[in-house]
């Protein structure tokens, strides 16, 4: 089941604990009829971590850390470690994750395999840019070391290749520098859409960490507001990362009328004014600023049986007023607001990968509740809205983009497919490429 | 804190290995494959113990098992705790139809992982404290036909782990044997529909064993409600049980 739970299939599932088994797992599951898939933690939203009626090596279970050089910041692991395992060898030491998403639950393998960005995608670029070397097992066999000098091109199309050109085993990366476990941080409350660009054209000059929350509910005058937050590892403070405990879980499915559009408007409301009255300046260590939604494990949940969609496009800097007014307008007026509503700018550092998701502009993340037909009926309208601003998806978010709409934004696609593995394929690459 | 780990590429002994590494031990692993010792070694160090020392053997060779432990103290420079986690489930039909596979099977279980608790109760008691944890399983609280072969050689070493600590009542050091349900490891790896409440993570049974080598016992369940449900199996009248496919 992925984690958006729209979307779920039966897969044969092998779960390897040790690097020496996997290149017979490989060789057996791409031979089997429905081709292979390597899988993370499944924190992807669609159908990019699911192949049905073929076979999916889950890596989680490779979750050793190898080798950490301070003097060189190169960390070394095997792809099913987790980022939380990660932080928790690197912050003591000094370092950090030179990016991260906004959950550390998910695995190294599953982070390059997307190619994620983070709230300082503006400084840092995609976490491919950070990988030095990796390993890749092809179903012919043969086990190869990719690095950035690569020139067959199966490095870039491995970096957000979505786990169809073979199974990544390891991975090394350039950590950070960090002096404190702790983040500055504040927060601006802004009256609506237009004063968001000039505070983050601001503020990532100043800031590595830049993201913005919007009332997606907000109409009229109000269309947009929101909260921006920008941050900095702070220059003092301690290195020891305080132990996060679990705030709480969600252990079942809430029933769907918990999420409507008037719980939606009333948080939106809420958070907004309790984000008003708390602006300003404030430090915290850097779990709750980067992590919010892992203090209550299962918070998909939330969304009921049904599940949720995500929706996270990127438009281009010249297109980028123009097409989020007119989303964030669609989305005011379908009355199917979501809490999670961030917007971010994305940097001008090009991506490493041939399927990469980030690129300059603007990013909008949103999540609806599945309601069925009518929240597919206004993510067709915010498709149409990013196409035309010559705008894309972002897979590890998705379960339904069009082929002709992902074709349309990532025109590499088609050199992309001369690197995938003949042996491997996903939903989502059947769905897209066929 | 000195920690000695019998059988340190299982699953559930890796997840106790990072929870001691957590704290900043030292540790001696033993296991029989070098490569895989050598990674677990590797992250281990990574993740915060203070030292890790690895020892090659396979430990159903009990022919100088108190010789053998000694050298272990002897690299560790002490010991405080003992985890004796190895052990193979084994194919119960197979075991039936062929004593060499039965008998190979409690040699592994039983036979030497006894011969291993003893020469580590003896260094215990005569330092005067430390732990003793070992790990059995609930199999061995009522024999069932799925797998009592496997459950004849766990009751066997928990009814001595039992007597080790019984031996130790009143003195310094402990011993406890760690009854864990069915768990997601590569033992049970092709078990149908791993899931659910019955089947725990490999965390959550080392949290169980961290916190047996501190307090608790002589013998405690992992997680704690297989105390009740294996108690209610025992109690079940024949009759009934003989219904039961468990
Ligand atoms: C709360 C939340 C917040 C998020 N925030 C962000 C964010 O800010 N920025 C962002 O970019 N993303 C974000 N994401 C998405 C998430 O970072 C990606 O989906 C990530 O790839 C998930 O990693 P995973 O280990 O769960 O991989 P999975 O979801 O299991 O797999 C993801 C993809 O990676 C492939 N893959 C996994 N492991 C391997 C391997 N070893 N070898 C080859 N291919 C492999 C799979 O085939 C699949 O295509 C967020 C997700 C959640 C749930
Ligand atoms: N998983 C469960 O459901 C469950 C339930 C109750 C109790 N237990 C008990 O928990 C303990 C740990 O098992 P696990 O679940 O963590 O399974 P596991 O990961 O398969 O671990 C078993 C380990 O025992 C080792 N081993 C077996 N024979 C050995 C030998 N002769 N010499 C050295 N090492 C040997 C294996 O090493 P090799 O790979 O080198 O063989 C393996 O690392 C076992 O005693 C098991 O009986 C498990």
């Amino acid at each position: 089941m992925s984690w958006g739970r729209v979307l779920r299939a039966r897969h044969a599932v092998a779960r390897p604990h040790w690097r020496d088994e996997l290149p017979a797992l490989v060789g057996e599951g791409a031979e089997a009829g429905g081709k292979l898939l390597a899988i993370g933690l499944r924190r992807s939203y669609g159908d990019s971590g699911l192949n049905p009626d073929g076979a999916v090596i889950d890596m989680s279970g490779l979750d050793r850390a190898v080798a950490f050089d301070p003097e060189t910041r190169i960390l070394r692991a095997e792809a099913g470690i987790s980022l939380d395992a990660l932080l928790a060898i690197l912050v003591p030491r000094g370092f950090f994750l030179p990016v991260t998403p906004g959950t550390r639950f998910v695995t190294l393998g599953g982070a390059v395999a997307n190619d994620v960005h983070g709230k300082n995608h503006h400084r840092a670029g995609t976490i491919g840019r950070w990988v030095r070397r990796l390993g890749l097992l092809r179903s012919d066999g043969t086990a190869v070391e990719l690095g950035a000098d690569d020139n067959t091109g199966l490095f870039a199309a491995t970096i957000g290749g979505l786990g169809l050109t073979g199974l990544i085993a390891w991975v090394e990366i350039e950590a950070m520098p960090i002096a404190s476990a702790m983040m500055e941080v504040e927060t601006i409350p802004f009256a609506s859409l237009d004063a968001f660009f000039p505070l983050a054209e601001e503020s990532d000059g100043g800031f590595d960490y830049t993201v913005a929350w919007i009332d997606c509910l907000a109409a009229g005058g109000a269309l947009g507001r929101g909260l921006f937050s920008r941050a900095r590892h702070a220059a003092t403070g301690p290195l020891a990362p305080r132990k996060q405990r679990r705030g709480s879980s969600l252990p079942f499915d809430l029933p769907g009328i918990a999420l409507n559009q008037l719980t939606v408007s009333a948080f939106n409301e809420l958070y907004y004014r309790n984000g008003r009255r708390k602006a300003g300046r404030t430090a915290m260590p850097y779990e709750p600023f980067f992590y919010p939604l892992d203090r209550i494990a299962g918070w998909n949940r939330m969304y009921g049986r049904r599940g949720l969609y995500q929706y996270q496009s990127v438009v281009p800097p010249d297109a980028a007023h123009d097409a989020t007014t007119a989303m964030l307008r669609a989305i005011s007026a379908s009355g199917q607001g979501s809490f999670l509503a961030v917007l971010k700018t994305f940097g001008e550092t090009p991506s490493p990968g041939m399927l990469s998701f980030p690129r300059s502009g603007t990013t909008l993340a949103l999540d609806f509740a599945n309601r069925g037909a009518s929240t597919l009926a206004l993510m067709e309208r915010l498709d149409a809205i990013v196409r035309e601003a010559g705008g894309r998806l972002y897979p590890a978010k998705d379960g339904r983009v069009p082929a002709a709409m992902f074709r349309a934004g990532y025109p590499n696609w088609q050199a992309f497919a001369r690197h995938v593995d003949p042996g491997f394929s996903s939903s989502f690459w059947r769905r897209v490429s066929q | 804190m000195k920690v000695i780990i019998l059988g340190a590429t299982s699953a559930i002994a890796e997840a106790t290995a990072r929870l001691y590494a957590g704290e900043g031990a030292e540790l001696l692993l033993v296991a029989r494959q070098p490569e895989r010792l050598a990674a677990i070694a590797a992250d281990l160090r990574l993740r915060g113990a203070a030292r890790v020392e690895t020892a090659l053997r396979d430990l159903a060779d009990d022919g100088d098992v108190a010789e053998a432990f000694v050298g272990f103290i002897a690299a560790l420079g002490g010991i405080d705790h003992v985890l004796l986690a190895y052990g193979v489930l084994g194919d119960q039909k197979a075991a039936e139809r062929d004593p060499a596979t039965a008998r190979a099977s409690l040699r592994i279980n039983f036979t030497t992982a006894a011969a291993w608790a003893l020469v580590a109760a003896e260094a215990l008691e005569r330092q005067g404290h430390g732990s003793l944890v070992v790990l059995g399983s609930a199999a061995g609280d009522r024999g069932r036909r799925v797998n009592f072969v496997y459950g004849a050689a766990k009751a066997g070493l928990a009814t001595l782990v039992e007597g080790v600590a019984h031996r130790f009542a009143n003195s310094g050091p402990r011993a406890v044997i760690v009854k864990p349900g069915p768990v997601i490891t590569p033992m049970t790896e092709g078990f149908a529909n791993r899931k659910g409440l019955m089947w725990a993570s490999p965390e959550t049974v080392a949290a169980v064993v961290r916190r047996a080598a501190d307090r608790g016992g002589p013998v405690v369940y992992a997680p704690w409600f297989w105390r009740w449900i294996m108690l209610a199996i025992r109690l079940l009248p024949t009759p009934i049980f003989n219904r039961l496919n468990i």
